[in-house]
């Protein structure tokens, strides 16, 4: 719309929307840094314990040491190789678990209450089983990651083939299309946005996978980095860790919201 | 003229775990070609099933349907199924949802391309063939849908409800557009309906069903003295409430 013929009311109203995402931004970004303050503060003064608290600076410090020596970059490298593998992975496998599980009903019927068992399994019980079926290497890990997301994944995706429209399924068979039009016609680009959805939590739950599978059977990556330095007390690594997977997490999100965003664009 | 579609002591009834519904019973028919049948009936009695008897997604229980003197499977009568909603895909532009028949029986090439570009022209969509199916009128988008169907040259077209989902004023225009279309086509249509005045407008006959498990009541045969044959001269003609009022005799007779 052109400036000059917004009228008062929709000025006001403009502006108030613009204090508003003002406060909310200011709030955010606020509270860290009151955070990362009152930390280094009371680290400094000797009011927390700044060997098992450490605090921001030394954090900082630490980060900057490691980007030096460059040994950061391969742990963050590797534990975002196996989260990104994983996820493909999952992606990949859900997508045709759901295809096949759409396909025949009967085995979907007869399939359903393992899927169910498995999803509600708590999957870090599985980790060690893992490592001694498949050893202490960079496959179990990426399984590990796998395993956290593959089961709900098949099984929400499955449900949103299973919600489309009988209507527009039966328009298909008017059409004299077969079961496989009815997947690759309606199914499927009606199933995008529920796919992209099924990503944004895949995404995370992996990266979940991937550092349980660290804890366990890893020699290098954040996962690795953070059971390390816990069991020699090196808490400015173990934080540093923590607040890269923060970043890292946001990140992966990030790139899948755009992704999802793309999509949005081109479809409406 | 010889008959396109017959259909001979027809039985069908729905299954469920809570028992056996029966919806048709011992339906007998034919329909000439290039013939406009309307079918009507309370609503819930059995209309629909039906159309999806003759486009082969149900199968009877007992009787046989023939089109073209042949039975269904292997029939190469084309069929066109217009059903109540559009059901327009918005991840495709208004012409690929054109296509979409043309796609899923491979029948895609320039010329039906073409065809498809002619019939969007023809009936006014012409400016909207690259737009996204929201962006459409309520009106437009059974057009489309209806283009979606012609696209595939059918032989004889079912008529679903088409306009039922459509509002008043909407369903009177598109109503008498769409059976002007067809009417100038020659093409044989079968319209199920509860509509009366939508009945009486547009068919050459009517079928009268009666509650389920549907039978066919009466067969009423309409006719207009008119010089222009359109459904809206139609619905000024003197006649239109006689016929009007025989349906409706015919319908509520039972209860």
């Amino acid at each position: 719309m052109n400036k000059s013929t917004v009228s008062t009311a929709q000025q006001n109203y403009l502006n108030r929307l613009r204090a508003h995402r003002f406060i909310v931004w200011f709030l955010r970004v606020a509270i860290l840094a009151g955070f990362l303050l009152l930390w280094e503060y009371t680290a400094a003064k000797g009011i927390i314990d700044s060997f098992i608290f450490c605090c921001p600076s030394r954090i900082a410090k630490c980060f900057l040491e490691m980007t030096r020596d460059g040994s950061i970059f391969l742990h963050i490298g590797i534990t975002l190789y196996e989260t990104v593998v994983s996820f493909a992975l999952v992606t990949l496998v859900g997508i045709l678990a759901a295809v096949l599980l759409w396909c025949s009903r009967k085995c979907s019927e007869v399939l359903d209450p393992y899927l169910v068992v498995l999803n509600s399994l708590p999957k870090s019980a599985l980790a060690p089983l893992l490592i001694v079926w498949l050893g202490a290497n960079r496959t179990t890990i990426i399984v590990a990651g796998m395993s956290v997301a593959i089961f709900g994944s098949i099984l929400s995706l499955y449900t949103s083939f299973t919600t489309v429209d009988e209507e527009k399924i039966k328009l298909i068979y008017t059409l004299r299309g077969g079961r496989f039009h009815a997947l690759t016609k309606v199914v499927l680009p009606s199933s995008v946005p529920a796919i992209i959805s099924n990503m944004k939590v895949n995404i995370g739950l992996c990266l979940v996978g991937v550092i349980i599978g660290e804890f366990l059977a890893a020699r290098n990556g954040l996962g690795y980095l953070i059971i390390y330095s816990s069991q020699v007390f090196k808490m400015d690594w173990l934080l540093m860790s923590i607040v890269l997977l923060c970043i890292m997490a946001m990140g992966l999100y990030a790139l899948i919201g755009g992704l999802e965003k793309i999509y949005l664009k081109k479809f409406s | 003229m010889e008959s396109i579609l017959e259909f001979n002591h027809i039985n069908y009834a729905y299954h469920t775990l809570e028992g056996e519904t029966k919806a048709l019973s011992d339906i007998t028919f034919s329909v000439a070609n290039g013939e406009f049948v309307a079918i009507v009936g309370p609503s819930g009695c059995g209309k629909s099933t039906l159309l999806s008897l003759i486009c082969g997604l149900h199968q009877p229980e007992s009787g046989w349907i023939h089109l073209n003197g042949k039975p269904l499977n292997d029939n190469p009568t084309s069929i066109g199924y217009m059903l109540q909603h559009d059901h327009l895909f918005e991840w495709r532009t208004v012409y690929h949802n054109v296509l979409l028949g043309l796609e899923i029986q491979h029948k895609l090439s320039n010329e039906t391309r073409q065809k498809a570009r002619k019939l969007l022209d023809a009936y006014g969509l012409g400016a909207f063939a690259d737009s996204r199916p929201s962006q459409l009128s309520g009106g437009m988008r059974q057009r489309a849908a209806l283009v979606r169907t012609l696209v595939l040259d059918p032989d004889i077209l079912l008529l679903d409800e088409p306009f039922s989902a459509l509002d008043y004023q909407t369903r009177l225009t598109v109503g008498d557009d769409i059976g002007q279309i067809l009417r100038n086509e020659k093409k044989t249509a079968i319209l199920v309906t509860h509509d009366l005045s939508e009945a009486v407008s547009l068919a050459d006959r009517i079928f009268v069903l009666t509650k389920r498990p549907a039978t066919l009541k009466t067969c009423v045969p309409v006719t207009f003295d008119l010089a222009a044959d359109t459904p809206m001269n139609r619905r000024n003609a003197p006649e239109f409430k006689h016929y009007f009022n025989l349906l409706w005799k015919e319908l509520n007779h039972d209860e």
